[in-house]
C-alpha cells in the first residue's frame, strides 16, 4: 500500500517548502513536485527538501502538470495518488482524510471547502456565483450532487489515476470539473470529504471575467462532446 | 433563396455543428478550436433558415447590398482565425525547439553519467 503526493509547482518558491515540510510529517507518503516550466528556485526547494521533482521543459498549466504527476506516481508502483497545490491552499493536514476515503472503496475523492463539517471558506461574488453554476452542472449530468466541484484537492485509487494519465483534460475547469464528469461516466464512485482550505489572495478581477467565461463555454463543448460520443469505456485515441 | 435551399444550408450548418462537437467527444479536436468553430457556424443556422435577418441588419447598419454585409464579415472572421493559427503555430515551433535542445541537454547529461560510471569500473 503506498500513496504518491503529487505537487503542481509554477514558481511557487515562497509556499513550497512549507508544504513539503508538512507532507513530510505524513508518515508512509511519497512526495513529486512537478515543476511547470517555473523560473524562480521552485525545483531547488523540491531538491533541498529532499523530494523527487520533474520538470518540465515549459508551462502546461496545471492539469499538464497533474497528468505528469500522475504518470511518475504510476511508474513509481501507487497504490493511490494525491494531488496538493503548493500555493499552501491546501491543508496537508486533511491529506490523511482523502486518503481514508479512498481506501473505504471510492475511487475519487474531493475535498471540499463548502461540504458540511468543513471549515470557513469565504469567496466573491462572481467566483462564488460561477463556482454554484459549476456544482450544478456536475449534478444535472452526473447525479453527484458536488459542493466543491472547481476543487484541486483530491485523492484517487490506481484504476483512476490509470484512467486519467490517459484521459486527462489538461485545460482549466476541465481539468477539475469534467474530470468529475468523465469518473463518474468511467463507473467509478466519486465522494466527497470535507476539507478547511487557507485563504489565498484571490477574487477574481473584472479583467478575468471574459476568460471565465471563454473557459466555461470551453467547458460545455467539452462536456457536450462527451455525452454527444457516449463515452463510457474510457474512450478511443 | 428558396424554401428548399433554407432548409438545406441550415441543416449542413447544424449538421457541422454536430460534426465539431462529436470530434472534441473524440479527443480528434481540442475544445477551444471546437469553440472557435462553433461561433461562425451556431449563428449560421438560424440565418440560413431566416435570410430576411441579414436584409434587415444590413438595414439597420445602412449598408446599401446586405449580403456585402455578410461576405465582409466572413471575410474578418477567416483572417481572425487564420492569425490565431499563425500565433499557435509559433507557439508550436518555439516548444519543438524547446524540447529538441532539452533532448539534447539531456543526451549530454546521461553521457557525462555513463562516462563517471565507466571511470569507476575501471578504478
Amino acid at each position: 500500500m503506498s500513496a504518491v503526493v503529487v505537487i503542481p509547482a509554477y514558481n511557487e518558491e515562497a509556499s513550497l517548502g512549507g508544504v513539503l515540510a508538512e507532507i513530510a510529517e505524513i508518515d508512509g507518503l511519497a512526495a513529486v513536485v512537478v515543476d511547470d516550466g517555473s523560473t524562480d528556485a521552485t525545483a531547488a526547494v523540491a531538491r533541498s527538501a529532499g523530494v523527487a521533482c520533474v520538470r518540465l521543459p515549459f508551462n502546461l498549466g496545471v492539469g499538464g502538470a497533474v497528468r505528469t504527476g500522475l504518470r511518475w506516481a504510476l511508474d513509481h508502483d501507487a497504490d493511490t495518488v494525491v494531488i496538493v497545490d503548493a500555493d499552501g491552499q491546501h491543508d496537508p493536514a486533511d491529506v490523511t482524510a482523502l486518503l481514508a476515503a479512498v481506501d473505504a472503496g471510492a475511487g475519487l475523492a474531493i475535498g471540499s471547502r463548502f461540504a458540511a463539517d468543513a471549515g470557513d471558506y469565504v469567496v466573491g461574488g462572481t467566483r462564488r456565483r460561477a463556482m454554484r453554476i459549476l456544482n450544478r452542472l456536475v449534478r444535472t449530468t452526473t447525479g453527484f450532487a458536488a459542493t466543491d466541484a472547481t476543487s484541486g484537492f483530491r485523492a484517487m485509487n490506481r484504476p483512476v489515476a490509470e484512467y486519467l494519465a490517459r484521459e486527462y483534460p489538461v485545460e482549466y475547469l476541465a481539468d477539475t470539473v469534467e474530470v468529475i464528469i468523465l469518473v463518474r461516466r468511467a463507473g467509478h464512485e466519486v465522494v466527497e470529504v470535507p476539507v478547511s482550505m487557507r485563504e489565498r489572495a484571490g477574487g477574481v478581477p473584472s479583467a478575468r471575467r471574459l476568460r471565465l467565461v471563454f473557459n466555461f463555454l470551453r467547458l460545455l463543448v467539452g462536456i457536450a462532446g462527451g455525452v454527444l460520443v457516449g463515452r463510457r469505456d474510457g474512450g478511443r485515441r | 433563396m428558396s424554401a428548399a435551399a433554407q432548409v438545406t444550408l441550415s441543416a449542413v450548418a447544424l449538421g457541422i455543428t454536430f460534426w465539431v462537437i462529436r470530434l472534441v467527444g473524440l479527443r480528434r479536436l481540442r475544445s477551444k478550436y471546437a469553440l472557435l468553430w462553433l461561433v461562425i457556424t451556431v449563428p449560421l443556422v438560424p440565418l440560413a433558415a431566416f435570410p430576411a435577418i441579414v436584409d434587415e441588419t444590413g438595414e439597420l447598419l445602412g449598408v446599401n447590398y446586405a449580403p456585402a454585409l455578410l461576405f465582409s464579415l466572413s471575410g474578418l472572421l477567416l483572417l481572425g482565425i487564420v492569425i490565431h493559427y499563425s500565433w499557435e503555430l509559433s507557439r508550436l515551433e518555439s516548444r519543438t525547439r524547446q524540447l529538441g535542445e532539452e533532448i539534447a541537454l539531456l543526451n549530454a547529461r546521461l553521457d557525462d553519467v555513463e562516462r563517471s560510471e565507466a571511470g569507476e569500473d575501471e578504478s
